[in-house]
């Protein structure tokens, strides 16, 4: 259920400032307002650590000069620190350069369908429920093995805030959302040795949570299956990436086809256009307007229409990124992008994880990855990890302290498979995958 | 004197700056304490804030992006045992954050209302000027620097194909008034300046970044015409990097040069030593205070005492004058880094490190300036005692598992060893090892101690916060270096 009166309160305040903008001489405009509140809750060793009160509001103004833009944003809505706010923009506007790429996006681009993507369900979750809820999640953790001996708490969070965009060529769009998670860490111990692990559900809907034993049960197994870990010798050798770790390789991916860093010339897949990245199976699109979904929208960033559109087909590179600036700067049209992509998703093999592992046979499985490492405009790739050494396609012991290494460009096209076992909680949707081979740097001979 | 008379007024300027366009009276802050503080609250603080940043970017040889940027709220905090109750409002006026205490005193559940007044609190030396350094220059000077810098920059190498400046400022006036009635207040500056370039050789292309910063105004890039040195270290980072061939893969002896590198000691040791994770026994270093973590060599300090590093504050967001802390003195572990809440439950005392992102953010134990002092050996000795290993003068990020220990940082410059030379450039890797004990493997500390230059940005739980790191050359027997050849 969308709250269309305090939308409409909100899309007043946008026309408001649009107008102001054009009183103060603005040619152009773009307005974006949000307004959230929410609770988050976390409980630790059986009490209440902290209790949240979450209330945000951000207004952000762009306005342009004919090619000459300027940007400001505010967290107080009244009259004057607004007319401050657009003044502020538009004397950095008359400063900045006269960019002939620069502008609101194309009219005829614009979204003028706005399907209900039924991503509005509000929590009516009081403190005290959300206290026993996140309670019941970490007592599960906590009990589950004898080897749980300490905890980072279950925390639970609701949200719920609505957004509103609007420009000078007339669109004007709000809609509310809401998002609600329950995640859990906690410690395992065996002499020495500590190791942490959680595990989190999120959802628009409370409904669609995982149940808090689930969480738990999942956070602690994690936790537990890490201890005595080791590191490796250095070896080259084939790395399933779990899918909680694989969704990164695409977001590399996504980083070096959009069209800012493909106008700087930072990128490594700089004119794959049309050429194989990946092997022939593999397909990478967007699907802007699943129910429900953490990444669906009718629009983008700057309003354009989302679509549904296929980024990889048949391993071929059939789109790239795009918002209006860069689409312009290359040439080329806006793919709807400005801001990132919506539910971006790699099209599922048959195999699960534990199908996969027969099909690595010998070799490593990633469950984390630390530290950044990846070089946007070679392709070099080198990121510590933490995971499994896995031999006849079982898994053998945990491994710690070692590094996986590799190019990028090279990784992508020596992927082998990608799992069914797709993991639903992040705007971006894969199951686990399987590259052919990588170096592994550890500490022992 | 001098300095004291400009803490007194730093608090004077915050109440101005926070207060005064919000029609807010300290009688109001009263009101506020009063409704939040019931019987069983053991700890409260109202933090008020408002701060005013910019950022200016300059690509394609235009000003491409400008941005300006206002915000103030309140954030409301109430502490009973080891319970926090916390709300805020970005509306500065007395209803919403009436609103605010009243849901936060919903943590003690009961308790009857007690009475306070604040009143200033005492003054601790300014390490930095309250300036603004957004009305410091004017912008069209803004705009020329960028200039500037951009077309000094593209002379030093024909094969540059992109260079981008970006210059960021923050003025940030905050008010903290804690349960016992005390009001202190600080003015906080921070400027950075950052250059970007790409190089382009025969098809291949390499990047190179250098920036830094301060807590003053744009007088300190215009000084010393700092802008044009972090664009010549920008090209000589991209040129070096276009000659590196693949990096070892493997347990090496590793040496790391002076200042930035330094981000070993936040990952390593520094994240593992803040209050919170000790207090909760979650941390690698639980439990092991006066043990050996590191060789004899190794005496680490976390410093926000420093005049105006990009790490330092006069007062941390708690309001407690910030020190500079020993960790580890001649390898034994010797502190931790504590906010209030946990150095009460902890039984010791708040050592300044108590830091939010803003007024919408719940402290916590942060570090400052965190780093290592200097030892006796020569740099070029280091190297030459070295038959074969990595150098490594430049790193991107870092990251630690506080639990396991383990840790990483990302060198965006280094050099093989072999036999006591430098002898070329190798890519970029990632380094993993174990908070721990790569200390106890430190062979060598040189007399170079260096400060980054004001680049550094902390991330926790969420929350920003602005940092500082420093060390000399050191060298580590055995480090693990990420890269492809085996």
């Amino acid at each position: 259920m969308q709250n269309k009166v305090e939308i409409a309160r909100l899309e007043t305040i946008v026309t408001n400032v649009l107008e102001e903008a054009k009183n103060q001489g603005a040619s152009a405009a773009e307005v974006g307002l949000s307004i959230e509140r929410g609770l988050s809750v976390t409980c630790r060793l059986g009490a209440v650590e902290t209790i949240e009160h979450h209330r945000d509001q951000g207004l952000g103004i762009t306005v342009f000069f004919g090619q000459q833009k300027g940007s400001a944003s505010l967290t107080d809505l009244t009259d004057d620190s607004i007319k401050d706010g657009v003044k502020a923009a538009c004397s950095i506007a008359r400063f900045s350069g006269e960019d002939r790429f620069s502008g609101l996006p194309d009219s005829d681009r614009l979204a003028t369908q706005f399907p209900d993507l039924d991503v509005c369900h509000p929590w009516e979750l009081s403190a005290d429920q959300a206290i026993t809820l996140a309670l019941d999640c970490e007592t599960v953790a906590r009990e589950l093995d004898p080897l749980i001996t300490n905890s980072e708490g279950a925390t639970v969070n609701s949200h719920q805030g609505i957004s509103v965009l609007g420009n000078s060529l007339g669109f004007l769009n709000g809609y509310e959302s809401t998002r609600h998670s329950l995640s859990c860490s906690v410690i395992g111990q065996q002499g020495d040795d500590m190791q942490r692990d959680y595990w989190y559900t999120v959802a628009r809907n409370a409904h669609d949570l995982e149940s808090s034993r689930s969480v738990g049960v999942m956070a602690a197994e994690r936790a537990v299956r890490r201890l005595g870990a080791q590191s490796l010798s250095s070896r080259q050798c084939p790395v399933l990436y779990a899918p909680e770790v694989a969704a990164s390789l695409l977001g590399h991916f996504i980083g070096a086809i959009s069209g800012g860093s493909l106008y700087r010339k930072s990128s490594f897949l700089l004119d794959a256009l049309e050429t194989r990245v990946f092997p022939e199976f593999i397909r990478i699109h967007e699907q802007p307007f699943l129910p429900k979904a953490l990444g669906s929208s009718a629009y983008d960033g700057e309003g354009v229409a989302a679509r549904a559109h296929d980024i990889v087909t048949d391993g071929i590179l059939a789109s790239y990124v795009l918002g209006s600036y860069s689409a312009r700067k290359l040439g080329m049209e806006s793919t709807g992008n400005a801001g990132g992509v919506h539910n971006l998703t790699i099209e599922p093999g048959d195999q699960d994880q534990q199908g996969l592992l027969a099909t690595m046979d010998t070799g490593l499985l990633v469950t984390e990855l630390i530290g950044q490492g990846v070089n946007q405009v070679t392709g070099d790739y080198s990121r510590g990890a933490t995971g499994f050494w896995v031999e006849g396609g079982v898994i053998q012991y945990p491994v710690e302290e070692i590094t996986i290494a590799g190019n990028l460009k090279d990784m992508y096209q020596n992927i082998v498979a990608v799992g069914n076992d797709v993991d639903l909680r992040r705007n971006t949707r894969t199951g686990s995958i399987l590259v052919a081979q990588m170096t592994v740097a550890g500490s022992t001979d | 004197m001098w300095v004291s008379i400009m803490a007194v007024s730093a608090l004077s300027l915050a109440k101005e700056s926070i207060l005064g366009p919000a029609n807010l009276l300290e009688h109001d802050i009263d009101q506020i304490m009063g409704c939040l503080l019931g019987a069983q609250v053991d700890a409260a603080d109202i933090y008020f804030q408002s701060s005013r940043y910019e950022s200016w970017v300059l690509e394609d040889g235009i000003i491409k992006q400008g941005t300006h940027n206002s915000e103030q709220g309140a954030g409301v905090r109430a502490i009973s045992g080891e319970k926090t109750g916390f709300a805020y409002s970005d509306q500065l006026v007395l209803p919403a954050l009436l609103e605010a205490a009243h849901n936060v005193k919903a943590i003690t559940r009961q308790g009857q209302q007690r009475r306070v007044q604040v009143a200033s609190a005492a003054a601790s030396p300014a390490l930095y000027l309250p300036v603004n350094p957004l009305h410091s220059i004017t912008d069209q000077e803004k705009v020329d620097l960028l200039h500037r810098v951009d077309r000094e920059t593209r002379k030093l190498d024909e094969r540059i194909e992109q260079v981008i400046v970006s210059l960021i400022g923050v003025h940030d006036s905050i008010l903290i008034a804690d349960q016992d009635g005390q009001l202190a207040g600080d003015v906080r500056p921070l400027i950075r300046m950052n250059v970007t370039v790409i190089i382009e050789q025969a098809g291949r292309r390499e990047q190179g970044s250098m920036g830094g910063g301060a807590r003053a105004d744009y007088g300190y890039f215009l000084d010393a015409d700092k802008g044009l040195e972090y664009g010549r270290q920008a090209v000589h980072q991209a040129v070096i990097n276009l000659e590196a061939t693949e990096a070892p893969a493997g347990a090496m002896t590793v040496v790391l040069g002076p200042g930035w590198p330094g981000i070993l000691l936040h990952e390593a040791i520094g994240h593992g030593l803040e209050g919170d994770f000790n207090r909760k026994g979650t941390s690698a270093f639980s439990g092991r205070l006066g043990e050996r973590v590191g060789s004899e060599l190794c005496t680490i300090v976390d410093d926000g005492t420093l005049t105006g590093r990009r790490g330092s504050l006069s007062i941390d967001d708690e309001g407690t004058p910030t020190e500079n802390t020993m960790l580890i003195e001649n390898g034994i572990l010797k502190g931790y880094m504590q906010d209030k809440l946990n150095a009460r439950l902890m039984g010791v005392k708040a050592t300044g490190n108590g830091r939010r992102e803003s007024y919408a953010h719940l402290p916590m134990p942060r570090m400052t300036n965190t780093y290592m002092l200097p030892g006796d050996s020569d740099p070029g000795e280091i190297i030459a005692s070295v038959e074969k290993g990595l150098y490594a003068s430049n790193f991107g990020g870092g990251q630690v598992d506080i639990t396991s220990g383990k840790f990483v940082f990302s060198a965006s410059e280094a050099y093989l060893i072999e036999n006591g030379k430098i002898t070329r450039p190798v890519k970029g890797a990632t380094l993993i090892g174990n908070g721990p004990d790569v200390l106890t493997r430190v062979s060598m500390v040189g007399n170079d101690l260096e400060l980054d230059s004001g680049v550094g940005t902390c991330g926790k739980e969420g929350q920003s916060v602005p940092v500082g790191v420093g060390q000399p050359t050191i060298k580590i027997d055995s480090l693990t270096v990420g890269g492809t050849s085996l």
